[in-house]
Order: structure tokens, then sequence, then C-alpha cells
């Protein structure tokens, strides 16, 4: 099986759902000739040409709204935003119009778009290049939230986000982007949109978490293994809707759960995980719910010192898991 | 519109020496952080590393639009300013020390190094900047319409690219101003290319000041990034603005000698295209026009090495600086 960086996997799933199915066509700003500012979309202007790789004016809420308009009357448009930063001026079109379009109109008209975007921090990319904005569209439903961690299920996870048919938003880390590889199968596969998936298996603590997370808590699992401490690891892969089941079934088996987030503690997605597993698993836990996420501010800040105290990384989650062992 | 030789000869020597001490004090400027920005990030390019990390976007070859505007600005006008902020920020008398120190991630920057180089802030001037292309120009207007709550003749500049003219926050900005007269300049920097797609493909009028027939504003349009030809077309701007008849729009045809940003391989020009812009070089164009003028040269020497002086001290004390402490990413956060 070919080993691919996760950038390389999204580009690639791009390619075949083109070649599968014309109605397909990519859209944002610098994805023709240049490939997109971090080259998720390579390649594709050359094969497919100006027609489905199309360079747009710098205006994110057109970006959404043709997007969204196009998906209505037929076609299965995929909208890149440049990075998750820039999407605000295109929440309106998003979340009132897209996430809308099925409910409103009585099941007859659906919107079968997907929304890219390059998330998160830890490349120096300060107030406007490096935040996690999924909280602001989880709380809407109508919208599908994905964010993969490994090369496979990006590729799998975005090939099933253009096949759905309604509106997926598909959140990328940037930094992940070519710091992670894995195997990738050759042949057409999906991955279902809305389940979680059990990254490493274990039986003391419990780590339920995303994207680029889900790395340094397999790092920091290895470690506390040394030891002895047996981490379950569980990537929710979807956050919205939640794979409940999946996330009782876990908090159940060791009854000590860490979640893990970049985003801003409070408000964050974990703050839901946290809701379900108080609902369902009372009498399972042996330990209070604990949660790891980036601090309560406004952005990440650009400095690098600031901007490590704000970022997870495998020694805070290692740190984090070692005092839940102990409890 | 463009201006005629008549009037360029209309504009005091003094004026043209300071846009050329500016001029040459930018480009100074860009041309250190060209050298400071690949410290450490050697011998494989990572834009994360070294002395500043993250990315950056010189202003290098769009001097004239910045300073043909700020030499007729008080310290009470407003600037907007956006990823691409260096050469306005100069121009408008932002401090350099603090401004450098910002780009570094030091305590001493502006922002406590918190936002880097596209985020600069200096209210001593008035002058912010914002990441998000377009985010500037409505707040440039709720500074207009803040000067004229006041009964003040301050004005308030935006600056974007010619890729901005195409967000709504463009069209709903001019929109407001044109109807409530606000003391309003919006300047539009063609440099040709937004990041790497050319005007042409994302335009659909050949230059944006014929927006403003739109909007029922005035337009001027500067060609050949000429420094005294934006000067003569700001005058008249914020001459219209102070004295309440409403807002403009300028757009200037200006160069980006560099990439979008540093490490930006620039596939999407033809490698010839650079060179060609060069030899038009504004600020040697000025010099020329400046010795005509019988300005000494020494003096002229005198003045770049008052500004490369003045642009080497900044990258001292911002060298010189520390970084933050990490918590103090928790400050600022509400007042306190």
């Amino acid at each position: 099986m070919p080993v691919m960086s996760y950038i390389n996997a999204i580009t690639l799933a791009m390619k075949e759902e083109m070649e599968r199915d014309e109605k397909v066509f990519v859209l944002g700003e610098d994805v023709g000739k240049k490939g997109g500012v971090f080259k998720a979309t390579a390649g594709l202007y050359d094969q497919f040409g100006e027609n489905r790789v199309i360079d747009t004016p710098l205006a994110e809420s057109a970006i959404a709204g043709v997007g969204i308009g196009a998906a209505m009357y037929g076609m299965k448009p995929i909208a890149e935003f440049q990075f998750a930063d820039f999407i605000m001026p295109a929440v309106n079109q998003i979340i009132s119009e897209a996430s809308r379009i099925r409910y409103r109109s009585n099941n007859d008209w659906s919107c079968p778009i997907v929304f890219r975007a390059p998330f998160g921090g830890g490349v120096h990319g300060a107030l406007y290049h490096s935040q996690s904005v999924e909280a602001v569209f989880a709380n809407q439903p109508g919208l599908k939230i994905v964010i993969p961690s490994t090369p496979y299920d990006a590729k799998g996870l975005l090939k099933a986000a253009v096949r759905d048919p309604d509106p997926v938003m598909f959140f990328e880390h940037k930094r992940a982007y070519r710091l992670i590889k894995g195997e990738v199968p050759e042949d057409d596969y999906t991955v279902e949109i809305g389940k979680a998936d059990v990254k490493r298996e274990g039986e003391d603590i419990t780590v339920i978490t995303y994207g680029l997370a889900v790395h340094f808590a397999l790092q920091a699992a290895e470690r506390l293994a040394e030891d002895g401490i047996s981490v379950h690891v569980l990537d929710l892969r979807t956050i919205y809707p939640l794979d409940k089941e999946a996330i009782i079934e876990a908090a159940k088996k060791t009854g000590k759960v860490l979640l893990v987030t970049e985003d801003n503690k409070e408000g964050s997605i974990i703050g839901e995980v946290a809701a379900i597993i108080a609902e369902n698993c009372l009498f399972d836990l042996d330990a209070p719910i604990q949660r790891l996420a980036g601090p309560d501010v406004p952005a990440m800040p650009y400095a690098p010192t600031m901007e490590k105290f704000f970022m997870i990384n495998p020694d805070k989650v290692e740190k984090a898991m070692r005092d839940l062992a102990e409890f | 519109m463009t201006q005629s030789n008549e009037n360029q000869s209309s504009v005091s020597v003094e004026k043209l020496k300071w846009m050329y001490e500016q001029m040459v004090k930018i480009r100074y400027y860009e041309d250190q952080m060209v050298e400071v920005y690949t410290e450490g990030k050697k011998p494989v390019f990572n834009i994360g590393a070294g002395t500043v990390p993250g990315e950056m976007h010189l202003s290098t070859g769009q001097e004239p639009a910045a300073v043909g505007i700020g030499a007729h600005l008080k310290k009470e006008d407003t600037v907007t300013s956006p990823h691409r902020p260096h050469h306005h920020a100069i121009a408008k008398g932002v401090d350099l020390k603090r401004m450098t120190a910002e780009i570094f991630g030091k305590e001493t920057g502006l922002g406590k190094g918190k936002g880097g180089h596209m985020h600069l802030f200096d209210p001593e001037v008035k002058f912010a900047c914002s990441g998000i292309v377009a985010a500037g120009i409505p707040h440039a207007v709720g500074a207009a319409m803040a000067a004229k709550m006041k009964g003040k003749d301050w004005v308030a500049v935006a600056f974007i690219g010619e890729g901005a003219a195409n967000a709504g926050a463009f069209h709903e900005s001019l929109n407001l101003a044109a109807l409530w007269n606000l003391p309003l300049i919006v300047v539009v920097e063609d440099n040709a290319y937004g990041i790497s797609v050319p005007k042409k493909s994302s335009t659909s009028v050949d230059s944006n000041d014929k927006r403003a027939d739109a909007y029922g504003i005035a337009g001027a349009y500067v060609k050949d990034n000429d420094p005294i030809a934006m000067y003569l077309a700001a005058e008249e701007a914020v001459s219209r603005a102070r004295n309440g008849q409403g807002p403009t729009i300028i757009e200037i045809e200006t160069y980006r000698y560099l990439g979008h940003f540093q490490g930006d391989p620039e596939l999407y020009r033809d490698k010839a295209e650079v060179p060609g812009l060069r030899e038009l070089d504004p600020i040697v164009k000025l010099k020329e026009k400046l010795i005509e003028k019988s300005t000494d040269e020494k003096e002229l020497d005198e003045m770049e090495e008052r500004a490369k002086q003045e642009v080497d001290e900044a990258y001292q004390f911002a060298r010189d600086s520390n970084f933050p402490a990490p918590e103090a990413a928790l400050e600022d956060v509400f007042t306190s």
C-alpha cells in the first residue's frame, strides 16, 4: 500500500472524485494554476482545466454562496477557503443558507457542497492564520463537520463528503499536511461520516480527541506504555454529528476520560463530548472528566513563546494522561 | 484622470525630499527584512523557523502609494492597512522600533508580540491593520464617521490591494461613505496579482477608480507607479475629504518586486517580469527629479544615511528585546 502525506491524500481524493463524477468541481482563491497556497489542489488545473478548477476573487461570501447555488442546481462543488480564519465573511451563507436548505424546503432541495479549509496552529500564523473554527459551526444542525487525523481517513472521508447529499465542512490541520504520513489504498473507498475510530486499544485511561492532537495522544500513549499504563485513544473524526455510541463505549471502557482539543476550552466541541459522557456514564466513571485545550483567549498569538503556550503538544498530553491515571 | 507634467512641477522640493527619504527608508527596511527573514531558515526553507518566524509580505516597489498620500496626512488622520503593511506604517510615522519588535515577536512590540508583521497597531498615529483581506475598509469608514461626528477635519485612508476590491466589504463600505458623505479615501494598490491570480482573471473592470461612478463619488487613476502623480491625486482627494466633499477611490498601478510572500516560487509569472519592473524604479526616478531640481547630491546622501540609521537602530532594538513570557498569552482579553 502506498505511503503518502495527509495533503497528498486530500489531493488524491479530489482527483478521483473529479474523474468519477464530472459534476464535481473546485473553486477558491489560488486553487487553479498555483494549486492552492498549500498545494492541496496541485495538478487538478492541468488535468481538469479552468472550468472545473476555478480561481475566484477574494470574496469568501461569494465562494460559499455561489457554491451553494451550484449545489442546489445539480453540481457538486468543493469550495476551498484558503485558511479557516478567512471563512468568517462566508458564515452567513454557510449557517443561514447551506445548513437550512433541506429543512426549509420541506426536503425538496438539497445542498451537496463540501467546504474545505486548513485550520490550526503551530506554524506561527498568528491571529488570522492559526485558528480552530469548528465550534462556530458545530452548533448548527444541518452541517456535517469532518476533521480527519490520518491520510487514510482524509482520503476516505473527503470522498464520502463529496458524495454526501448534504453540506459538509471539511477541516484539515495545516500542520498535519506534510508532517503526517500513512498508508493509503490505491483503490476507491470511503470512510463513513459520523463514525469515530479507535486509534489505539487500551485499558487504563481513555483519550478522546481529533485532528492533529490524535497524533500527540498516540505519542504520549507510547511513553505511558513504557510505565505500564495502557491508554485507549478514540479519534472523533466527525465532530458533528458526534458518534455518541463510540464515545460512551470508550468512556465506559476505562472509566477515566481525558478530552483534548486545540480549540479554546470554553464552548469547544469537547464540552459537548463531556456532556454526553456525563449523561450516560455516571456510574462507570472513576475520575472527573478532564479537558485539555487551548486557553480562552481570542486568537493564537504570534510570538513563539506564546504560541507554544497556546498549542497542544505531546508533553502536555502526557502530563494530563499521567495525572488522570494516578487519580 | 492622470496628472499633467505641468502639475507635476508644482510639487514643492521639500515635499519631494520628504517622499524620497521615506521611500528610501521603506526600501532599505524591506531589503534588510529580506536578509533577516532568511536567518534560521536554511538549509531547508521553513516559514515557521528563524529570527522572524511566520509569513512575510514585503512592499518593495510599492512605496509610491504610501508616500504619495502620506505626504498629506496628519497624525490625527487614520490609516488602515492589510497584510502588506510596512510601507504604509512607515509613511504614517508608526514607531519603527516597536514595529520591528512586533515583527520579531518581542515583548517591546506594538502588540507585545501577539500579532506579528500583519497586525501592526499604533494608536499614537492612528494606524491599524488586519490580516483579513478587505476587513480594514469598513473600519476606515467608521473612523471617517467618528471624525465627522466630532466635527474634526480628519480623514481616513484605507489601503487595499486590487484583490480586495472584489470583496463585499469594499462595496458596502463605499456605498455608506458616499451616502453619508464621509472623509474617506480608498487607495487601491494594483500590483497586478492577488497572490497568484492576475487582475484580469478576478476583476470585471480594468481599473477600480471606474467603480467610483457606481457610488457617485470621485475616482482617480495613477499610472506607472509614479509618486508625484500619486501625490497630486492624493492632494485632491484629501482636500475633498477635509472640506466635507466626500470620498474618493484612487487606484495606483504599482509593482510588487518580490513574491506574494517570502519563499513564494512565483510560478504564476514570467521570470523576466520583475527585472523589467525594477528598471522603472520610482526611487531612482525621484532621485533624478530631485537632482534635476538642483538638489545637492550630498544632501540626498545625508537623507539616505539618516533613513538607514533609523532602520538599523530599529532592527537592533528588536534583536535586543526579549520574547514575551509564555503566560502573556492570557493577557489583554478584557480590560484589567
